[in-house]
Parts: C-alpha cells; structure tokens; sequence
C-alpha cells in the first residue's frame, strides 16, 4: 500500500481547510483506506468539531511530539469509520512548540500505521504553515471564488514551489454557479488561467454543510448532497481515477427544479 | 453602482470581469515582488540605456508583465527610429 501524505493549505483563513480535510478523509476511509487526519493548527483547533470528535480527547500533537505519551495513544478513532483516525492540535499551546523537523519525525511514524496522512494546516504563511508543509508528499491549495482568497492562494502555491513540494494541487471551494453564470463570481477557468496549476476539485456552495458542520458528521456522509458529492469525488482523484467533474449549473432555476422533481417522482 | 442603461449599452463590465483584471495586476505585481512605481522607475531607466546607443521615441516604448503559466514576462517593445533620421537630426 503507498503511504501519501496529503497537505491541505490555503494561506487566507475561512476558506474551508478544516471541512476539506475532514471530509477528504472522511471518503478516503469509507472507501476502506486506514487513514490519520492531523490538525496542525496548534492553538487553534477545530478538526475535532468538525469531525464530531471533541468529546474523544485525552493526548495532542504536541504530547507525542514531547513525549507524554505514545503515537498511538493520541489517535482518536472516529464514531463512524473504525479505519478513521484524528491526532488533535494542542489546544494550550501555539505554533512554536513544533519545528518542521518535529513533524517530519511524527509523519515518518504515523505513515507506518496508515495508508493516508491528512494534515490540515493552519492559515498563513508562518510556522504552523511550515509545519504543516514539511512533511507532505503532495500539498492541496484550497481557495473560494474571490479576490483575497485567490491572492493568498497565488502567494501560497508559491511558497510550496519555492520548498519543492510541488506540482501543487487546487480545491476551489464555495462556488455559487449562479453568480458565474450571471458573471458576478470569478469563474473556474478564470480562476486556473491566474493560479495555472492543476485543478482536483470544484464544491458547490451548499447549506448543507453548515448543518453538517453543526452536528459533528462530515458531509461526504450525506448521500444526496452536491458539496459531499464534490469531496467524494477530490478523495476518488487523490486515489488516482479519473472522475468527470461536476456539472454544476444553476440548481435552484426553475427548469431544473421541475426536472428534479420529475425525476424524483415529485418528491 | 450601474444603472440598468449602463450594463445595456456595454458601459460598465460585469463585477467578476473586474475582479479578473484587478487580480491579474495584483498576482503580477505579488509574484515578481516589484511595486507599480518600481516598474515604472525600471521603464525610465531601461529607455535611459537604451536611447544612449540607438534612437529611440520614449513616447513609443511599450513595457509589459505578461503571464506564462506561472512566470512571468517582461515584454519590451521598443520601436527604433531609422538611422536617416538621426543623422539628420544631428546636423540641424
């Protein structure tokens, strides 16, 4: 089994590192993979939350790092998936307690116990961002459709070509079709043309995940939602097999309202 | 804000169009780590060098950052005055 080691960064804050990474991993492991989810953001931790796994914590990060307790000890297997792990950020701490080469240590041990790292990495472009760079074999850029966003994802791509970690990838999160539609939204291939690296992921603006995010259970979950389709789809590429991406015209127009329904039988 | 009238008759570009160019710039300048005015100063000296050697109309120099996947371009174009021209120039 090849062990990968997946970054998810994105250098502006808020744009959806922590439901990315957790609902990658989330799919990675319903598709049967062993799979340890980090949170690199020291400090500052969410991955528990979102994962629905904050009940769970005894040991962090930085209690293997410093020695308190073991690997294994700190692995939080999740609810749902027996295959699906998290090692939690220390919440008391802040970055400086970890170096890259802590982490590259701390990775090199955990890929021994899994067939997929996920770290998710915190905003910016200091510390925690290192951290959570050194060790990965291939670095995921996630940004949303907006100035700020895609500035800070430039700025970022370059940092991870200049480390030699890439070709980086790129998730483009939060897309409202609509808008692109009506060209009030960058649009993808406005979007690739500026940042020029490989696209694996387009997720739709969905409501959806905010309930998700509310109730602890990752939307890739939930069969009938468009943005968990949409991660399902980014774990399938990261496994490496071609999946068409979504087609993601305007859902809440009127044709394709009635077309649904016909569809569904008007339900 | 455009009015209706505006967006009909082509006047005002949508807002993501904006965005794009705005962005375009921004990305050009983050990149190579050089200000607008630096550029600009870059310009100035480049036709200052240049027109030492041959004659030039600094009204016509035209210099661009372009974009080539992720490098960037410095693109000159620097029209140069006929020879005739010059030493006719010099004898007036």
């Amino acid at each position: 089994m090849t062990n990968k080691v997946i970054t998810i960064t994105s250098g502006k804050g808020g744009v959806g590192k922590t439901t990315a990474t957790a609902n990658i991993a989330t799919a990675l492991a319903f598709d049967g993979a062993r799979v340890v989810c980090i949170d690199a953001d020291i400090g500052l931790r969410n991955l528990d939350v979102v994962l629905g796994l904050e009940n769970r914590i005894v040991y962090d990060l930085v209690d293997v790092v410093e020695g308190r307790c073991r690997l294994r000890q700190a692995m939080i297997r999740d609810k749902r998936l027996p295959n699906l792990f998290l090692i939690p950020a220390a919440q008391t701490r802040d970055k400086t307690a970890v170096s890259p080469s802590d982490m590259v240590r701390l990775i090199d041990e955990v890929k021994t116990e899994c067939d997929w790292v996920l770290i998710d990495s915190p905003a910016g472009i200091e510390r925690g961002f290192r951290n959570a760079i050194a060790p990965a074999n291939v670095v995921v850029v996630i940004t949303n459709p907006e100035i700020s966003a895609v500035r800070d994802a430039d700025r970022i791509i370059g940092l991870v070509e200049a480390e030699e970690k890439g070709p980086v990838r790129l998730i483009l999160n939060r897309l409202k079709p609509e808008l692109v539609k009506r060209e009030d939204m960058l649009s993808p291939d406005d979007i690739l043309e500026l940042l020029a690296i490989e696209l694996i992921g387009i997720v739709p603006e969905d409501e959806k995940v905010i309930l998700s995010t509310n109730r602890g259970i990752p939307i890739v979950l939930d069969g009938k939602s468009q943005a968990g389709q949409a991660f399902r789809n980014i774990a399938t590429r990261l496994e490496g097999q071609n999946v068409p991406f979504l087609d993601l015209e305007d859902r809440n127009g009127f044709f394709s309202r009635i077309s649904r329904m016909m569809r569904s039988g008007g339900n | 804000m455009s009015t209706f009238f505006d967006r009909l008759l082509g006047r005002e570009k949508r807002s993501a169009k904006q965005a794009k160019d705005r962005l375009k710039l921004v990305l050009i300048h983050d990149r190579i780590d050089l200000n607008p005015g630096t550029l600009e100063t870059l310009k100035d000296e480049l036709i200052e060098v240049i027109s030492r050697h041959v004659d030039i109309d600094p009204g016509a120099v035209h210099i661009k950052m372009t974009q080539d996947g992720r490098q960037q371009r410095l693109i000159a174009e620097i029209p140069i005055n006929p020879s005739g021209r010059r030493r006719s120039r010099k004898n007036v």
